[in-house]
């Protein structure tokens, strides 16, 4: 490999892509209307969600707890009940869409300092689902002091447990944005190096490039590097749009997150160069990053949950880099793991990468038959 | 590495190569001597692309040997793309750069030393008059200008060997003089051209040139060689009404081909057919029969006429003939 021709590659790639508005405008425009929509759309600040109440103790503190909650505006009573089998039975048939249930030893239980009340929720509207978790954050009245209450300094842990159904892994806003990181690098990262070699096919850069002493390898790395630099710019894009706009916390380390997409990057990238040898036109390289997107959207775990999928579907998943990905960025920054401890989805990404653009080398020939 | 005089700078022999049942190139030998400038003459799909790129090691032929400044193609392609320069018939620089953003480029893919690359582009500029054009995005100027800015990317290392596919396509009168100026320039310089084209005061510029017709090498030699070899078997013929009496000539035994040129008519007649004073007698009485009073006399032959008897629906005639 040969430094400065390598250079020359990248610097001419950033040359054209900076005369290139409408791919510009798709490097910022792309992410933040996806965050945006796919953000607004979840974590919708709902009011008045009908709700059903079972109050067994009622007693004087219980009741406080309940009008606490109703004071919100977040849910509005709806219904009562007497059994937590009635609401469960409401919720499944659509009446209610929260259940809100304080158990007979409500009293024993708020000095015990166990949970002293729960809130069912239909978990399959994840709105819904956001707005359950508000509730749950009600503190327990202050007029009734709660003897185990930990001190002020610390935050008060949640004494309402919160228990969804149909959706147990409690997709959110702040479960969707990690997650968006993965998408919108899937649906443009192939894309680019998809589309940058075959236009060069289409406008005959190529048949000049061929028949220069440029090797295989410094035509793919160059194309490649410059579109690292701009997926992690995107990805910084998404963070701060994230964080700002929907409080998305990143409980891990920053650098694990950059870690974490530059892997998922370069994986996109090199699946791009494997397609760009294989089409004709970049209509063709378009419809082939479909095909792969869709699977990557459906399968990775972005929309439906991963467990809930049939065996086969599963071991497709995992052939598909937005999976691994997911892991790893929800474990960083949603759990504040390092990874060091997802090392599996590490492995296989990097796999994946070096299958991806050795083929993509090997299969790329300085001819023209 | 720089053959020296005498030498032999491509050699190909039996050349093939098959687009599914189409043979685009037909058994083609080839000699091309060192340091000429060597031309590639032939009508629409004749193969002249095909061969060059086979030639520089771009497409794998069907069947047949080449051997390029020593190296054996297709195996030493790699080792050759150091020492070749390739303009492509259609524009394949970069449009969305400008002239010297691609000088850059190919500067450093192709390993102008460091030091001196930036003198090799001013050079270049100044050379091929792009003074005022250096920042101009290179899709936005006209076919002669980019096929100016081909040519000088195709040249900015220096190479041995050039293979210049229809380099003048775009390019007006004046400028192409001034374009061939440069070919021997370069020729002189020590580089060995090869240049399809065709266009006729091109083809006669060359040193050397070859005719492919449907893939098959048809004719070669020096320009002179070639237009020696019709002596006696072309004429113009002066009429009052040049359109009528080409119908009439057209069906003269002999007659491969029969041109209006203004007002008067080049005729070409078949290898073999009668002797040149015996030609004109005989279109002049079988005119004259017909109420077409005209006058025949014989001119010497140019390297239309080469390529009229050598390719296409003439030449087949004359094949059917023999
Ligand atoms: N990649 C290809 N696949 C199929 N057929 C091809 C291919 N390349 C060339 N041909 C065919 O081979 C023949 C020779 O083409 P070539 O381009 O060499 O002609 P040419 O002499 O350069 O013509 P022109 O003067 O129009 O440039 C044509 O009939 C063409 O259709
Ligand atoms: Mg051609």
């Amino acid at each position: 490999m040969n430094g400065r021709r390598l250079w020359a590659i990248v610097v001419k790639e950033l040359r054209q892509l900076s005369r290139d508005r409408i791919t510009l405008a798709m490097i910022l425009g792309i992410p933040i209307m996806q965050l945006v929509l796919f953000g607004y759309a979840i974590n919708l600040n709902l009011r008045g969600l009908d709700a059903g109440i079972v109050d067994q103790a009622n007693t004087a503190g219980s009741r406080a707890l309940v009008m606490d909650m109703l004071a919100t505006d977040v849910v509005s009573a709806a219904r009562t009940a007497n059994t937590p089998q009635q609401l469960m039975a409401m919720i499944r048939r659509g009446d209610i869409s929260i259940g809100i249930v304080v158990p007979p030893d409500f009293e024993r239980r708020r000095i015990d300092g166990r949970p002293v009340a729960q809130v069912l929720v239909d978990g399959s509207d994840t709105t819904v689902q956001s707005a359950a978790a508000q509730l749950a954050q009600t503190p327990l009245d202050s007029a009734a002091p709660d003897l185990r209450a930990p001190p002020a300094s610390t935050p008060p842990t949640p004494r309402i447990s919160v228990v969804s159904f149909y959706n147990p892994q409690r997709v959110s806003a702040i479960n969707i944005v990690p997650g968006l990181i993965g998408v919108i690098m899937t649906m443009t990262m192939v894309l680019f190096t998809a589309i940058a070699i075959v236009r060069e096919r289409e406008r005959g850069n190529m048949e000049l490039l061929i028949a220069t002493p440029l090797t295989s390898t410094e035509l793919m790395v160059g194309k490649v590097l410059p579109y690292i630099v701009i997926g992690l710019l995107q990805t910084s894009v998404i963070l701060a749009l994230g964080v700002s706009l929907f409080a998305v916390p990143i409980r891990g380390s920053v650098l694990d997150v950059y870690l974490a997409a530059g892997l998922l990057i370069l994986a996109n990238l090199s699946l791009g160069l494997l397609i760009s040898t294989r089409a004709q036109s970049q209509f063709q390289a378009m419809q082939m990053t479909f095909f792969i997107f869709l699977p990557s959207i459906l399968l990775s775990g972005f929309m439906f949950p991963f467990a809930g999928m049939p065996k086969a579907a599963q071991w497709l998943a995992e052939i598909l880099p937005l999976t691994h990905f997911l892991r790893l960025i929800r474990g960083v920054m949603l759990r504040g793991a390092s990874l060091w401890e997802l090392w599996h989805d590490v492995l296989a990404l990097v796999v994946f990468v070096a299958v991806m653009m050795g083929a993509a080398i090997g299969r790329f020939r300085k001819r023209l038959d | 590495m720089i053959p020296a005089d005498g030498e032999v700078a491509i050699r190909a022999s039996g050349l093939t190569r098959r687009f599914g049942d189409l043979v685009a190139v037909d058994r083609v030998d080839l000699q091309v001597p060192a340091r000429h400038v060597y031309g590639f003459l032939g009508p629409n799909g004749s193969g002249k692309s095909t061969t060059i790129r086979m030639l520089c090691g771009l497409l794998t032929p069907s069947a047949g040997e080449i051997e390029v400044l020593g190296l054996r193609i297709p195996a030493e392609a790699e080792a050759l793309r150091r020492h070749i320069g390739y303009m492509t018939q259609k524009f394949s620089l970069f449009e969305d750069l400008s002239v010297r953003e691609n000088l850059d480029f190919l500067a450093a893919i192709q390993g102008v030393p460091r030091a001196r690359t930036r003198a090799r582009i001013d050079q270049l500029i100044e050379q091929y008059h792009f003074g005022d054009l250096q920042k101009q995005l290179a899709g936005t100027m006209s076919g002669g200008q980019k096929q100016r800015l081909a040519l000088a990317c195709a040249v900015i290392h220096e190479p041995e060997l050039l293979f210049l596919d229809e380099p003048t396509s775009a390019v007006d009168p004046e400028s192409r003089r001034d374009f061939w100026e440069k070919l021997f320039e370069l020729a002189d310089a020590g580089t060995t051209l090869l240049v399809s084209t065709h266009l006729m005061d091109e083809a006669e510029r060359c040193h050397r040139l070859a005719i492919l017709d449907h893939g098959v090498l048809v004719a070669d030699g020096t320009p002179q060689a070639l237009t020696g070899r019709l002596q006696g078997r072309t004429f113009i013929v002066e009429s009052a009404d040049p359109r009528r009496a080409q119908r009439l000539i057209v069906d003269v035994p002999g007659v491969l081909s029969v041109a209006q040129v203004g007002n008067s008519l080049r005729v070409l007649t078949a290898a073999g057919a009668a002797a040149a004073a015996d030609m004109c007698r005989h279109i002049d009485a079988t005119l004259a029969g017909a109420g077409q009073p005209v006058h025949t006399h014989a001119t010497p032959a140019n390297l239309e006429d080469v390529f009229v008897a050598v390719t296409g629906p003439a030449a087949e005639q004359a094949e059917r003939a023999a």
